[in-house]
């Protein structure tokens, strides 16, 4: 009996210890909850400002249907304004104001460049209809896209206090719109150039000697021999071909925004690099217009009616003009002494 | 005048999203255009927090530096707004905004993206105040009605706070003190040069 008394007693004293221990494993959890610390795990906004790199942003996840949307903070925002309000501007003034003073001291010291022969009253045509149309084309878009692009980074500090903001604001609505549909025969124009003239506008030896005599352009009365384009032509062609291209490439992707997906830093690339490219675009093209008017004798014929003068011809393009003559047959191939 | 700000207590948002349709409500925002938004950050993971966005009226904003009509103004209580008569909808504010507040409409082919829409702080426009041609620009102008932003009126958690930029720092100052913890007044560094101390 006592045995079986104390077997019982052993048991219960077994049983307790299992409940007191049980209750102490229980209690473990509980106290965890009972002092929760947000503070320790909660995502704060300094730090992921601080450990953000540079060109990224604080995003999280959105339920509204626009990806735009669930990027919080883009801090490079800033960095585009800097880059928009000072850099820009800056670039543009040098590129195009440089551009224009240097041609001035140009013109000043050279002076117009005269046709030595003076004009010799026969033509050849230089360009034919379809060439003149290309160019032009391409020209007067790209008038309009510059004067409305320099009023995008210009006109509120140049335009706007003359006209007042609405109708300064008005202006350049229509700029905008201008802009976004002369882009397409821009395009198509410099597209048709590449086509048409690339094979005149290969480089080859003859461009090196044309470089190393200046062109002649800073030495009365020197003229390198060229072909249907000189060295000076090819760098304006390839500018505008590979200029164009960037261009193109950029203005796509303003003309529809974020089609590489919903990334505002694309954009401000874009932006940026059609803006830079713009400023150095139109200096490169303010020579061109000088030297291809102002600047040169005989030299709008070419634009113009298409038939330069033989004497302009023989000075700058004396290979091109000798290949037309053979062409016309007006001088034989090879002079045959008569037996 | 005080200088009015937004103040979004993310350890209270729990992203109901009641203030981004409270917005679309009031001021008939179209399709496609959310002035105001909510961003959960580290979503699912310990720690997440959601911050309800919008403009946060900017001293020395972005968005009119970089505008190219000087379409932006600032109004005695530091509200930023702009006028939709000027607007071209280049794009220039959405790349310089560092909230991307501005939102445009698609109305057309190409970039012609429209007028540019973003929060007024219930503030209206350029118009007369409390006019139909204000509303239909630029919705409810509730602080000429001496009324705050709607969105941080309906709070229900009182997480977005609107008004007196001093008072609501106060307010949630107190509260990170007495609670012990605070993830910060998103977007007010960026915004205004300084957060709230804490």
């Amino acid at each position: 009996m006592k045995t079986a008394f104390n077997f019982l007693r052993a048991g219960a004293l077994a049983l307790f210890v299992g409940f007191a221990a049980g209750a102490v494993c229980a209690s473990a959890p509980a106290a965890a909850q009972q002092a929760p610390n947000p503070t320790a795990q909660s995502v704060k906004e300094e730090q992921l400002l601080n450990a953000l790199k540079p060109g990224s942003t604080v995003s999280g996840r959105i339920t509204i249907p626009d990806q735009n949307a669930s990027t919080l903070i883009q801090p490079q925002g800033q960095t585009w304004r800097a880059f928009h309000q000072s850099t820009l501007p800056l670039i543009g003034a040098l590129a195009v104001l440089g551009m224009l003073g240097l041609l001035v001291v140009f013109y000043l010291v050279r002076g117009r460049v005269k046709i030595d022969g003076g004009f010799s009253g026969r033509t050849v045509t230089r360009f034919g209809g379809f060439d003149r149309f290309v160019h032009w084309v391409t020209a007067s878009t790209f008038i309009v896209l510059a004067l409305s692009g320099l009023n995008l980074t210009y006109g509120k500090s140049v335009v706007a206090p003359l006209f007042g903001d609405a109708a300064f604001a008005n202006l350049a609505a229509w700029g905008k719109i201008a802009h976004n549909y002369l882009a397409f025969p821009f395009m198509a124009g410099v597209a048709l150039m590449f086509l048409i003239w690339v094979k005149d506008n290969v480089p080859n030896r003859l461009d090196v000697e044309w470089l190393k005599a200046g062109g002649g352009l800073f030495v009365k009365g020197a003229h390198p021999p060229a072909k249907r384009f000189n060295a000076g032509q090819k760098g304006i062609f390839w500018i505008v071909i590979l200029g164009g291209l960037v261009m193109s490439v950029s203005g796509w992707h303003l003309l529809f925004p974020f089609s590489d997906g919903p990334f505002v830093s694309e954009q401000q690339f874009w932006v940026n690099v059609h803006g830079v490219l713009a400023m150095v675009f139109i200096a490169a093209m303010l020579a061109h217009a000088y030297i291809g008017s102002v600047g040169m004798e005989g030299a709008f014929d070419a634009m113009g009616t298409g038939e330069v003068d033989e004497n302009w011809a023989n000075e700058h393009h004396s290979l091109w003009l000798e290949e037309q003559k053979k062409l016309e047959g007006k001088v034989p191939p090879r002079a045959v002494p008569a037996e | 005048m005080a200088r009015v700000k937004f103040l979004c207590d993310a350890d209270r948002c729990i992203e109901c999203n009641a203030c981004v349709t409270a917005c679309k409500n009031e001021h008939d925002v179209p399709w496609g255009i959310n002035r105001r938004r909510v961003v959960t950050i580290n979503d699912g993971l310990p720690g997440e927090r959601s911050v309800s966005m919008a403009c946060m009226h900017c001293t020395d904003a972005p968005c009119a530096a970089v505008c190219p009509v000087n379409c932006f103004y600032t109004t005695a209580d530091a509200v930023v707004l702009h006028s939709k008569d000027l607007c071209i909808g280049c794009g220039y504010c959405f790349y310089a905004c560092p909230f991307g507040a501005p939102q445009y409409p698609r109305v057309g082919n190409f970039g012609s993206r429209g007028k540019m829409d973003k929060c007024t702080y219930c503030a209206g426009g350029p118009e007369a105040d409390l006019t139909q041609a204000e509303y239909v620009k630029y919705g409810a102008n509730r602080l000429a009605e001496g009324k705050l932003p709607i969105c941080a009126e309906m709070c229900s958690t009182k997480a977005l706070l609107a008004g007196d930029g001093a008072i609501i720092a106060e307010i949630y100052k107190e509260r990170v003190t007495r609670r012990g913890y605070g993830s910060g007044a998103w977007g007010w560094k960026t915004a205004y040069k300084d957060g709230v101390a804490l």
